[in-house]
């Protein structure tokens, strides 16, 4: 269905994507994994079309960029966040991606309704929550029942019960029949949803393997990494030493090995330390490996 | 809610045709356009001025004859001089930068449309939006000026509406151009004011600085004229209501004497130019540029 041959792109004089091959036949459902900046989003926008590539990409049979408007015909694409025009209705964006994509009767509520929006039609975009806008974009991207759905990182901008509730939606669409490509950096989703992962980074494909290979081989502990503020992250490093933690500096703050049930103990050990967390996610394995790999290059390079 | 499922054999119509795509855009950005705030402060402040034009003019005539009608045509083209380029300058600055910068220009290339269809449905909303608010604030006008008696010329309102539009069309043509090119909304509409400024203050000093210090002949001061569109509707619309460009003086006179009825096709052929070129080239670029 997905046919990517040596497609390779670059910003400038930096490679985005570099020699990637993929072939996704009809009913699969693909993930593509890997750090911020490693290529996936880039790779997607080349399917799409939308970005200039080196070599070529096929959507059952149509070349992207030579029948463009027959193959995105085959596609329903949700990005990571989608800038809607403010004053535009919800029923109204539905009629109008309907029309672009040649449909002339469609009905909104139904169209709501798969991705449990109804009642939501008689609303204005700029009153969803960031949630609800997701489903709108799925919505709009099952219009005209597509037999591919382009994913990507589509949970990466909504809270935890958002998240769950978008990916049990597309759990139920991925076995529909569908062809699915998607970019995430999360296991929950890459287990939930995909038959095959292929890891990319900087640009080339490193592995592909089935999902539950490549899950099994992920899920074995866990890193998290700690956002804390510049000045106090020496002190978080002692703290977290001395509180029998191995943790490592990372670019905007910290990469702390625990094992699953231990997850909470490094963040009480910073409360009785008085040191604020900002934020905070808990990463895999090789994701951790893959960030400390790149703090210490930026260390490497920094003179 | 239920199960959607992609059907197995599906056979899938082919894409929607230019047209209708383009009809589609176009009917959204008119919507969008009649909506926004920068479409109403627009059309009000044209009408506000316009009839401001009409009730001074009319008052200093007491309110008849025809050289009243003939003063108030003048304070109107000068009126559209400066807010007309202004408004379709601005609208489109802001159409496709303002896209891509929310995101949606690349969500609408993932979409089964080409990117020339894009731009024209994009011009043809604004163009539309752009003579809804011409001709309302030149309707209101022409009321006006029918309620205080003066012996109003309905062919010559039209002549000047119609005018205004087609340099509504080039302006909105050089915006849009602009536009495709700028990476930012707000950048993009400041250098469409920046071209505002130019083509209404600057080129007009210019030129006249020009003329005087180089000594230019009349004829190449009349042929450097018409590479200004503003220029080439003030003398298009004067022309047109009055059948002569005296108050242009010598280049005026010239202008008449040396192509007569030829002016109309010399002065469409110009705005033709500022209309289909700057198109053109946001075509190229568009379709050249990432969307990002």
């Amino acid at each position: 269905m997905i046919t990517i041959d040596h497609v390779s792109m670059k910003f400038g004089r930096s490679v985005a994507v570099d020699d990637v091959s993929l072939d996704i036949q009809a009913g699969d459902s693909v993930a593509l994994w890997g750090p911020n900046g490693a290529g996936k989003t880039t790779l997607i926008r080349c399917v799409l079309g939308l970005l200039r590539f080196r070599g070529s990409i096929t959507l059952a049979g149509h070349d992207v960029r030579r029948q463009g408007k027959h193959a995105r015909l085959l596609v329903g694409y949700v990005p990571q966040e989608l800038g809607f025009h403010d004053e535009l209705g919800v029923n109204e964006a539905i009629g109008f991606f309907a029309r672009l994509k040649g449909l002339d009767r469609v009905d909104p509520h139904t169209t709501l309704d798969h991705v449990g929006l109804a009642g939501h039609g008689g609303k204005r975009v700029r009153e969803l929550s960031g949630g609800m806008k997701q489903r709108l974009a799925l919505a709009i991207a099952l219009l005209g029942d597509p037999p591919v759905l382009v994913l990507d990182e589509v949970t990466a901008s909504l809270d935890a019960v958002g998240r769950g509730e978008f990916v049990a939606l597309l759990e139920r669409l991925s076995g529909a029949g569908r062809t699915m490509l998607f970019a995430s950096h999360r296991l929950d989703e890459v287990a939930t949803l995909a038959r095959r992962v292929v890891e990319i980074d900087r640009g080339r494909v490193r592995r592909t393997t089935s999902a539950a290979e490549f899950v099994a081989r992920t899920e074995h502990g866990a890193v998290l990494h700690l956002h804390i503020a510049a000045p106090a992250r020496q002190a978080a490093m002692r703290s977290l030493a001395e509180g029998g933690f191995a943790p490592s500096l990372n670019g905007v703050g910290l990469l702390v090995p625990v094992s699953p049930s231990q997850k909470a103990a490094p963040f009480r050990v910073l409360a009785e330390a008085r040191i604020a967390i900002d934020d905070f996610e808990v990463v895999t394995a090789n994701h951790a490996a893959d960030l400390a790999a790149r703090a210490h290059a930026r260390r490497e390079t920094t003179p | 809610m239920t199960t959607l499922a992609a059907s197995p054999n599906l056979v899938l119509p082919g894409p929607p045709s230019a047209l209708r795509n383009t009809m589609t855009l176009a009917r959204r950005e008119l919507r969008d356009a009649v909506r926004s705030r920068w479409f109403f402060l627009y059309t009000l402040a044209f009408t506000v001025l316009g009839l401001a034009v009409s009730f001074v003019s009319a008052a200093g005539t007491g309110g008849s004859g025809l050289s009243g009608f003939g003063r108030t045509t003048a304070g109107l083209v000068n009126l559209v001089l400066l807010v007309v380029p202004l408004m379709a300058l601005s609208a489109g600055a802001a159409s496709i930068a303002s896209d891509r910068e929310r995101g949606m220009l690349s969500y609408l290339f993932a979409q089964p449309i080409n990117r020339s269809e894009l731009l024209l449905g994009k011009f043809l909303g604004l163009a539309a939006a752009l003579l809804a608010s011409i001709s309302l604030g030149l309707g209101a006008c022409a009321l006006i000026l029918a309620w205080k008696g003066l012996r109003t010329n309905p062919q010559s309102m039209f002549w000047l509406c119609g005018l205004a539009f087609l340099l509504a069309l080039g302006m909105l043509s050089v915006g849009m151009l602009i536009s495709t090119l700028a990476r930012r909304a707000s950048v993009a509409v400041g250098t469409a004011i920046f071209v505002w400024l130019m083509l209404v203050f600057v080129s007009d000093l210019a030129l006249m600085a020009g003329a005087v210090a180089l000594r230019l002949r009349i004829e190449t001061l009349f042929a450097v004229s018409l590479v200004n569109p503003l220029q080439v509707f003030k003398m298009w619309s004067l022309h047109a209501v009055d059948a002569n460009l005296d108050v242009l003086g010598p280049a005026g006179l010239y202008a008449v004497e040396e192509y007569g009825s030829l002016l109309h096709a010399i002065f469409a052929g110009c705005m033709v130019v500022w209309v289909l070129v700057p198109l053109t080239l946001a075509s190229v670029v568009l379709s050249r540029r990432s969307p990002l």
